[in-house]
């Protein structure tokens, strides 16, 4: 094994102290690993996919492409955190929910946290502005004509102006 | 994937940094890791020593200083996209931001950084050369200057020492009133760009250029400027097909051969995109287009 250091953060409004990390463990892997907080999903690992984003002290981040002990004092936010109990889903969750944003969810969880943090910048978008938002995440079920729908209905129901289609 | 075992220092100061990068062997600094994790992950690099500069104080501002834009290593690129005084006095930067990586990557990556992982196709190492930057370096004997000209010494290779790191750069300032574009063919929004034009363009009141920059980006080991097209455009008033004729010496610029295109491709790209950058920072200007001689 190698060097090892002794990390306190943030998750989700949960606090973590005396973590145990080896040095080179990246975040993306602490997150998954040690903590256990699955959601937040690896797939290519060098930071071209965009499935690892977290929010960093807010901003979106890739997980894989930043070490465990650099996230010491700071606060997480991973997809388990998004919803704001465990019977309700998010305005972005349920607009994903109901204009099926999501096929195989691989994609999801870094889908909706580089959305979450974008509509919170940007709350009334235009469509050209959600793809560019969403260029840096894959979705290999090629599933993006939903995914901008689904993000153009949930800055609608976020701007308190309800869903694109009544239910 | 997993980094390879390192030793992990997270200094507080430039000296402490500059003294470990004297004092240990392979090591690497980590800026915003948006390059070197990748690497890190792929084990393309395996150092010793992983030097994390982000808590180091002191190297992340924006400022004016002297009619200068003073930008310090560690400033994210997000917040250079952000800042109105970039937005308003060096647009051009703003503009080519936004084609650096994504959001999830801006709200990382530094300026040093990328300055320093110098990919030829780097946006910002573009803007550096188009307004002959300089940059500030740190070192056992204190501080040194780099005019960005003499920068990059090789593929992916800045002239510094290995125990030397780069803190700050500058960017001159052109008149108030100047013309700019950041043009670049990609093949998906983010991507690296397999060949891009910046420009900056000063005039006079009857629309003669009286100054000129123009840098191609993605062709060689480092971006470079485009000399011909510069002196084939200043003192001219723009018509016909001026800028079409000036921007055929970039087929003549150096290029690569790799799996994204082959070199003819860049080369005829420079040629395209060095004109549309230019008809754009003229017609920023001056408001004129001189784009309708396209049929000639």
């Amino acid at each position: 094994m190698g060097e090892k250091r002794k990390i306190a953060l943030t998750v989700n409004g949960k606090r973590y102290e005396d973590q145990e990390v080896e040095v080179r463990v990246t975040l993306a892997d602490f997150i998954r690993h040690q903590l256990g907080l699955t959601g937040t999903h690896l797939g290519c690992e060098h930071g071209v996919c965009g499935a690892c984003t977290i929010l960093f002290d807010g901003h979106s981040a890739r997980s894989c492409l930043m070490l465990a002990v650099q996230a010491d004092g700071h606060e997480l936010l991973t997809v388990e955190g998004i919803a704001p109990s465990p019977d309700e889903l998010h305005p972005l969750q349920q607009a994903f929910h109901e204009n099926h944003g999501l096929q195989c969810g691989f994609c999801t969880p870094g889908m909706l946290t580089t959305l979450l943090e974008f509509l919170r910048d940007n709350p009334d978008p235009t469509e050209q502005e959600v793809r560019i938002a969403i260029s840096g995440n894959l979705c290999r079920c090629t599933g993006y004509q939903n995914i901008v729908i689904s993000a153009l209905d949930a800055a609608k129901r976020l701007r308190g102006e309800g869903p694109l289609k009544p239910a | 994937m997993k980094p390879p075992p390192f030793s992990y220092h997270d200094p507080k100061t430039v000296a402490d940094a500059v003294k470990l990068l004297g004092t240990l062997d392979n090591a690497k600094l980590l800026a915003g890791g948006q390059s070197l994790m990748p690497m890190l992950n792929f084990r393309f690099v395996q150092p010793d020593h992983i030097i994390d500069i982000n808590k180091v104080e002191g190297l992340s501002y924006i400022r004016e200083k002297n009619g200068m834009l003073e930008i310090g290593a560690m400033t994210r690129q997000r917040e250079l996209e952000f800042s109105d005084v970039i937005k308003a006095r060096w647009p051009i930067m703003h503009e080519a931001l936004l084609q650096v990586g994504h959001r999830q990557t801006r709200n990382r990556g530094t300026i040093g950084g990328s300055l320093c992982h110098l990919d030829p196709s780097a946006e910002l190492v573009s803007l550096a050369t188009g307004y002959d930057a300089i940059v500030s370096v740190a070192g056992p004997n204190g501080e040194r200057e780099i005019p960005f000209a003499e920068f990059p010494v090789a593929y992916m290779t800045p002239s510094i020492e290995p125990n030397e790191m780069v803190t700050a750069v500058r960017f001159p300032q052109w008149a108030p009133k100047h013309g700019y574009a950041f043009v670049e063919f990609a093949r998906r929004h983010g991507d690296f760009a397999i060949t891009s034009a910046a420009v900056l363009l000063e005039g006079d009141a009857g629309g003669r250029i009286t100054r000129a920059s123009v840098t191609i980006g993605g062709m060689g080991t480092a971006p470079s400027r485009a000399r011909e097209v510069e002196v084939a455009i200043t003192g001219q008033v723009p018509a016909g097909t001026l800028f079409r004729d000036a921007c055929e010496s970039c087929r003549k610029l150096e290029a690569i051969d790799d799996i994204h295109a082959p070199a003819s491709y860049r080369q005829h790209l420079a040629a395209v995109l060095s004109r549309r950058a230019l008809e754009k920072a003229y017609a920023r200007l001056t408001g004129k287009d001189v784009s309708a001689a396209k049929a000639h």
